[in-house]
């Protein structure tokens, strides 16, 4: 037993040495070993393809507001587990653990070129991104904040759709969310990333006034397995990509994701 | 394929045997009654028994029975002078909602419903019940009509979800649903949504903002089907009934979330037993609620409807 053990922790160390955490990743899109320093620096798109990997919150904080304008909002409401659901608290807990965040979206007020905004930002990494009680309260927060104030709206979308584990609550927030944009008379652009589905698609996210999606963003209503069992027939390659939404009539644009803050900046001159 | 659920067996097997008694007694010419009379009360006593003691999923089942009436069997028993009106005046109709305008007591009335079709063809032609965005788009043409000549909406809930096909997708799902609602919060008429059967999801709920929700007592409304929730949490969609206990899908689970305003009665077996005074449980409702909403100004409302989903939700503070 001893000499197994011992095997496995030298398999292991070699292991690391080969491929030290993280340094390198694969791409999902052209299958290119890529250094991750260097994809970072490219704000997580391959250069090579042009995939762009999903990110989390913070980066697109860094990406579309000017440097330290960023102030927070109802970073104070949690998420409670009102239907005693199985695993929802531990799927919190570690959600909290890995994002540092709530829940799943971080709200606030910042500047875009010394423009000020009501912004904000889903998190895929809590839960799948998914809209339970404190997404939409603070959407809808965002959205009042944006209305009273006369700032623009902007609201960067990552989620696989409404939270399970909240159940029928969950599925509110998508009235509570899409009837509060009702009162909002500025600016709302809504920017769709990798994924941008069910529930979530099917209320605010498709509101905007203006709708951007990044490229290759996956972006629907059903999800592709259950289309496929239901029509019994594999999905045609590009099904619910950004450029399938560009083409239908769903999205204003499809934009890289280096080119998304100009984008904003440029639009809200000729809106707002 | 049985006509009867598991749980309803035993009432199904009285009601046979009273039958039977029945015509055995038409044959002898009387002296029955007595027996007869006793059984009826005993069917009685059972089916209540049954039918309150129902686990969420047999609700479920209850929901989605074959003879659960739908929203035509309720037009054709409480709407006078009944017009459909068709299409999104856009790409089609589709027959799995079902818009037009009929009188219930004096009053004209926008009915929206889902529709999931009877019969093998029928069902087919109304695709079970699941609207492509064109059914969603149709709605909301109608109930906006509702809005501009002032006559209050009811809307029928009964659907197993938006239909998750490719031209649905192709011609938007998510922003003709994600559309309907944030419209239906500002038609300055009254609206009053009612889940007959099933609420399936975001394909409920594009036809289920209004100023009163109600639900039938055996109805179900939920974010994800049990199918799809075990198929999740447990990777096995035997877990349904596990799964719909977890979910909170029952019209009293609702009612104390405060996600409905209240649950009509449906007859003594279920809505499927008896169309007719399901139908007359249902108008009664309608009528209630109307009377309670018609007095109230337009921007009233708006504002109300708007407030009241605005405070759904249960969040924790630190």
């Amino acid at each position: 037993m001893q000499w197994f053990k011992r095997r496995k922790s030298i398999e292991d160390k070699s292991k690391k040495r080969e491929i030290p955490d993280g340094l390198w990743i694969k791409c999902d899109g052209c299958g290119e070993i890529l250094y991750k320093k260097q994809i970072e620096k490219n704000l997580m798109v391959c250069p090579k393809c042009n995939h762009h990997f999903r990110v989390n919150s913070p980066l697109y904080k860094t990406l579309l507001l000017d440097e330290g304008t960023f102030g927070e909002k109802d970073e104070n409401l949690l998420p409670a587990d009102p239907l005693t659901f199985k695993d929802y608290q531990e799927k919190i807990k570690k959600s909290r653990k890995k994002t540092f965040l709530n829940d799943a979206i971080v709200c606030g007020e910042g500047k875009i070129k010394g423009r000020d905004v009501e912004i904000c930002i889903m998190d895929f990494n809590f839960i799948g991104g998914t809209m339970g009680s404190v997404v939409g309260e603070k959407v809808k927060r965002a959205i009042q904040r944006a209305s009273d104030k006369g700032l623009p709206l902007i609201i960067v979308t990552a989620t696989g759709g409404a939270r399970m584990q909240e159940g029928m609550l969950s599925l509110m927030q998508m009235a509570k969310t899409a009837a509060a944009l009702n009162r909002l008379h500025t600016p709302f652009i809504s920017i769709l990333t990798y994924p941008s589905t069910a529930g979530v698609l099917a209320s605010y996210a498709s509101l905007g006034d203006v709708i951007i999606a990044e490229p290759g963003a996956h972006i629907g209503f059903a999800g592709p397995r259950v289309i496929e069992q239901t029509i019994k027939r594999e999905l045609p390659e590009g099904f619910q990509r950004s450029e399938f939404m560009l083409e239908h009539g769903f999205v204003d644009m499809v934009v890289h994701r280096k080119d998304l803050r100009d984008t904003v900046d440029i639009l809200l001159n000729h809106l707002y | 394929m049985a006509k009867y659920l598991e749980f309803e067996r035993p009432i199904i097997e009285l009601k046979e045997k009273i039958e039977e008694i029945k015509s055995l007694n038409e044959g002898k010419g009387g002296g029955l009654e007595k027996e007869i009379k006793k059984l009826e009360k005993r069917l009685s006593v059972v089916r209540e028994e049954i039918l309150s003691r129902l686990t969420p999923w047999e609700k479920v089942e209850l929901a989605r029975h074959q003879d659960r009436p739908y929203t035509l069997n309720y037009v054709k028993y409480l709407f006078e002078d009944w017009k459909e009106l068709h299409g999104d005046r856009n790409f089609a109709d589709d027959p799995s909602i079902v818009c037009g305008l009929g009188k219930l007591e004096g009053v004209s009335f926008v009915v929206v419903g889902h529709e999931k079709g009877r019969r093998v063809k029928e069902k087919i032609k109304r695709n079970f019940g699941m609207p492509h965005p064109e059914g969603y788009r149709k709605a909301l043409r109608v109930m906006k009509l509702g809005g501009k000549f002032g006559l209050p909406i009811i809307t029928l809930i009964d659907t197993p979800g938006a239909y998750p096909g490719i031209g649905a997708e192709e011609r938007g799902q998510a922003m003709a649903i994600a559309v309907n609602i944030k419209e239906m919060a500002v038609i300055p008429v009254p609206i009053i949504v009612i889940v007959t059967g099933e609420g399936g999801s975001g394909g409920a709920l594009a036809i289920g903002i209004g100023d009163r929700v109600y639900m039938l007592k055996f109805a179900v409304y939920s974010v994800i089907s049990p199918e799809g929730c075990a198929s999740i949490l447990w990777r096995d969609q035997k877990y349904k009934q596990e799964a719909a206990k977890a979910l909170k899908l029952t019209a009293l689970d609702l009612l104390k979330m405060n996600i409905i305003d209240g649950i009509i009665s449906e007859p003594e077996g279920g809505a499927h037993t008896d169309h007719k005074v399901a139908a007359r449980l249902l108008g009664e409702a309608i009528i209630k609620a109307h009377n309670e909403l018609k007095d109230i100004p337009a921007p009233e409302l708006i504002e109300k409807r708007i407030e009241k989903f605005g405070a759904m939700g249960i969040l924790k503070e630190s």
